[in-house]
């Protein structure tokens, strides 16, 4: 069978502009998200945290909770003599009839614990000394010690990005009901074919017995890959009272435990010859994951650079832990390196468009990418018209600057399983167990399965956020566009063709020979021998066909780049930085539905902004405690922040010969680094770290030379 | 439009007030009296909105309880138990018996299924659980149930009946105003307010008029093209 991508001239959906299908369940809030899933007779679950952030639980006393009006469960989830290693480990849940009788019951359950020494700060590697740290593989490339000799210009500097956390709109968390030993969970979860089988290792069910519904979810970024202790003590909370219990985290809980990116700093050394050939480099990271050691971060970033030594620094720490953050570890190297970069292009006096031009022969295979896209984005943001060079930025108080960075990354296409239904009445369907975060993944399951069958988009019915649908992989890393899609291409093709098979006759041609085109039948190439849709479908007789199809590496690949511009306003008198204008030129192999594809990366751009100079997880050493569990205090961008966004997807033939590559990480990789280099443009002086706070630019005018030590 | 349905599939199979005798639940059943909340509802004009929903925010927990109960000292109301309270939603009555405590937010969501509005920070920053009190958008995770007696109160599910959109609503449709979604009803109420008080919106009213209402995802560029758009074609319907 022929599964290729039809040709560009031959498309009549893929591609183009089209409206996301749950829109109108979603902005008329008639949808139900799991968070607003009622039961009858439906309990309300609370979770009982530990205050200390590093602490032995030495005694339990749930007697006088259960004693509480209204309690219906209670269960321990975190035993006596268990070691705490972050303030907001869940030790007890209960469920009671409401949810305020729920608060004052979790209040009754006295815990007893034994408090130990705890290190919250991602401080440096020696502050926090060995007991707090690990070192991890050390490597060097080339040459980089008679590389840094031989380098004319060299650099010196701090830089590094800032723990987050993830902060959905809907909070983790789902509905658990019990029908005899069946369980329904209606969960917010990026992993809609996965969880039932941790959930059912944690309340000894197995997974064939689960169903774990999810037609829509309030947000994951990369924090809702696992059942968790809540989706495993809701499911025994609902067991034990013989009713079905809700358990969505409190915000302060999402915000301590529930979803952190990891902080990395470095102090990186960088070296090049006076024409701006970058030579060497030397980076010692560091930066914290909370109490575990993953691997080194990827440093230096996109740029090869032929002479390098890199070293990191684990700083374990007695904070809630990092989960997946929107493309892990990318944009704190992104920020270390291009910042870096920019300062030592400030310090050779070269425009750093310039610079990254002169040496993007560095970036390996994607060097052409790149090439086109700072062409294009320079042409598009009026570059050269906007940069100055350093402190030439005008004599009054609001200094006005531009920065730039690009960044990568992989999208390949996760493993997923798709049938396609042609029923005898004309209808059609697409099942997967699938989800769709809010990116567009219902849309392009619909668009592929229509374009296939020749119908218009409303006449195929998607299925996804289902457990029983056929398994699909979970939602992260950019994969899941390539996973749905190409296997939805397969599965429509393998049912069309059984439907070809039936209504070859009718046609007096061979199945071979015929196409679904414009809601027609019809013999390749000869519009009068033709069946409508209905009629051909009705030649099945009485038994629906159906085709399966998974994941296709021939369909999808993997491996973007993308280039970000910005512009931004600082006031030297506040330190208050605003941003004018933000640019994304974004690659990303063929695109499904452009609306939905611009959408994800004006979403990046946004989410950059607030990270880059608002987010930040404040941790407080003198308690333990996390300072900003509240969205007060945790700071997103709102509408007024974020200035005027433009995206330029690049959609061209050899783009388009790519098949499908992800594209929810790439475009939030870059805004940190093109924020930075925007504001040291502005004002002359490199503000260290990201978020770029009022205070941190009045601290880096006040050192003069900020980071450029 | 290309919309297979306009219709959510009825995940969750939800207890809708509808689904139930509108006798058989105290939590929840249609007033046949209107009148009958009218010493409460005048009672609550006289203590003011704004003084209540402000102790709850100093007192915690079980004071909560009990400064709603002395607040109502004189007045109908026993706390900290549950008391009788009749809303007025969408143009209908609604009687519920609730503890002083129960936010309208909780109100809404929890006894009557109307789980439009949301619930984010659930302490008046992200305006997810924006819904329109007497013409102005409110946060109704700040505002008591028993405070909300009196007021007419507008929940996303009263902007447009079950198959039809309201303009705003399209609007944000068309322009792919929403990702995950879950802070959209909220931006739709904010936004509807600002319409019917501004039928000339301006890119710095926009702003503003949407400046207490917070999106993850990042929709801005396409809500601020779908306020300019339900303007034009009739936001106020």
């Amino acid at each position: 069978m022929d599964y290729k991508w039809p040709a560009p001239d031959q498309r009549a959906l893929i591609g183009k502009s089209i409206t996301r299908l749950d829109g109108p369940w979603k902005s008329s809030g008639r949808i139900k998200y799991s968070f607003d899933v009622n039961r009858p007779g439906m309990l309300y679950g609370r979770m009982v945290l530990c205050p200390y952030a590093h602490a032995k639980v030495t005694k339990i006393d749930t007697s006088e909770a259960e004693r509480m009006p209204g309690v219906k469960a209670v269960q321990i989830m975190f035993g006596e003599g268990k070691e705490v290693l972050w303030a907001g480990q869940e030790i007890v849940a209960l469920a009671a009839e409401t949810e305020d009788q729920a608060r004052d019951a979790a209040r009754r359950v006295h815990i007893e614990y034994q408090q130990l020494p705890f290190l919250v700060l991602d401080t440096t590697p020696d502050q926090a000394g060995a007991g707090s740290t690990k070192e991890m593989e050390e490597k060097t490339t080339g040459n980089p010690t008679s590389a840094f000799q031989q380098a004319e210009v060299t650099h010196q500097g701090r830089y590094g990005a800032q723990v987050i956390t993830h902060c959905c709109m809907e909070p983790h968390g789902q509905v658990s009901e019990w029908n005899g030993d069946t369980l329904t969970a209606w969960a917010s979860t990026q992993n809609v074919s996965g969880i039932g089988g941790e959930i059912g290792q944690g309340v000894g069910t197995p997974a064939s017995k689960i169903e774990v519904i999810t037609p829509v979810m309030g947000g994951g970024f990369g924090s809702k890959f696992a059942a968790d202790t809540w989706g495993v003590a809701c499911a025994q909370l609902a067991k034990t009272a013989g009713r079905p219990v809700k358990m969505l985290l409190e915000r302060d809980h999402e915000l301590m435990v529930a979803g952190a990116r990891p902080s990395i700093y470095a102090d990186v050394k960088v070296g090049a010859k006076r024409d701006g050939t970058l030579v060497a480099w030397d980076s010692h990271s560091w930066g914290t994951s909370g109490p575990a050691a993953p691997g080194a971060p990827p440093l230096p970033y996109v740029f090869r650079v032929p002479n390098s030594h890199v070293k990191h620094t684990a700083v374990l720490t007695n904070t809630g832990p990092a989960r997946a953050w929107r493309a892990p570890n990318h944009p704190q190297v992104c920020v270390i390196t291009m910042c870096a970069l920019d300062d030592l292009a400030a310090k050779l006096g070269m425009d750093p468009y310039d610079f990254f031009l002169k040496n993007i022969e560095m970036t390996g295979e994607r060097a052409k990418t790149y090439t086109d896209e700072l062409v294009k984005a320079a042409e598009l943001f009026e570059w050269k018209k906007k940069w100055h060079p350093r402190g030439d930025s005008g004599r009054g108080p609001i200094k006005r600057g531009v920065g730039l960075s690009i960044h990568t990354w992989g999208g390949a296409a996760n493993l997923s399983n798709c049938a396609a239904t042609i029923r005898p009445d004309g209808s059609a369907e697409v099942a997967m167990g699938t989800q769709d975060l809010g990116v567009g993944t219902r849309t392009v399951v619909g668009i592929v399965a229509a374009e296939t069958l020749g119908l218009p988009l409303e006449a195929v019915t998607v299925k996804i956020g289902d457990s029983r649908y056929p398994a699909a992989g979970a939602s992260g890393g950019s994969t899941t566009v390539g996973g749905v899609s190409s296997a939805t291409r397969r599965a429509s093709v393998a049912a069309v063709n059984e439907l070809f098979a039936k209504v070859a006759p009718a046609l007096g041609a061979s199945p071979e020979e015929l196409e679904a085109v414009g809601g027609q039948i019809r013999v390749k190439g000869n519009p009068t021998k033709a069946l409508s849709w209905k009629q051909a479908c009705a030649k099945l007789g009485t038994t629906p066909v159906t085709g399966t199809g998974r994941t296709s590496r021939d369909l999808t690949s993997a491996g973007v780049g993308g280039v970000q511009m910005a512009e931004v306003a600082v006031d030297t008198e506040t330190g208050v930085t605003r941003v004018q204008k933000m640019l994304a030129v974004q690659d990303c192999g063929l695109i499904i539905d452009m609306k939905t594809a611009e959408s994800q990366v004006y979403g990046a751009l946004v989410m950059g902004v607030a990270y880059s100079l608002y987010e930040e997880k404040i941790m407080d050493q003198q308690t333990g405690h996390c300072l900003n569990p509240n969205m007060e205090f945790y700071k997103l961008a709102g509408i007024g922040d974020v200035g005027e966004l433009e995206v330029h997807m690049m959609t061209d033939p050899a783009n388009d010969s790519r098949g499908v590559i992800g594209l929810g990480e790439p475009p939030v990789v870059s805004p940190g680094a093109a924020l930075s280099n925007a504001v040291a443009n502005a004002i002359g002086v490199r503000v260290p770290y990201i978020p770029i706070t009022p205070r941190s630019v009045l601290e880096a005018l006040g050192t003069g030379k900020g980071g450029m030590a | 439009m290309s919309h297979p349905s306009s219709k959510p599939p009825q995940v969750g199979r939800n207890r809708g007030a509808e689904e139930r005798p509108a006798e058989s639940d105290p939590h929840e059943r249609a007033a046949s009296d209107p009148s009958a909340g009218f010493s409460r509802r005048a009672f609550i004009k006289g203590t003011g909105l704004a003084s209540v929903a402000m102790s709850a925010t100093v007192l915690l927990g079980d004071e909560v309880a009990k400064a709603a109960g002395q607040a109502q000292a004189g007045g109908p109301w026993v706390g900290p138990g549950p008391v009788e309270v009749t809303l007025r939603i969408n143009g209908q009555m609604r009687r519920l018996e609730l503890e002083p405590r129960v936010t309208l937010l909780d109100a809404l969501r929890n006894r009557l299924d109307l789980t439009g509005a949301k619930k984010v920070c659930d302490r008046a920053t992200c305006g997810a659980c924006t819904i329109i009190l007497d013409g102005k958008p409110v946060y109704s995770c700040t505002i008591l149930a028993i405070d909300a007696a009196g007021h007419d109160i507008l929940t996303i599910e009263g902007l447009a009946s079950e198959d039809k959109l309201h303009p705003v609503s399209q609007a944000f449709v068309n322009n792919d105003a929403q990702q995950c979604g879950f802070c959209t009803p909220g931006f739709v109420m904010s936004c509807k307010a600002y319409l019917d008080g501004e039928p000339h919106p301006t890119y710095e009213g926009v702003q503003k008029a949407l400046g207490g209402n917070l999106c993850r995802c990042g929709t801005y560029m396409g809500i601020r093209r779908a306020v300019l758009e339900a303007a034009e074609k009739g936001g106020r319907a």
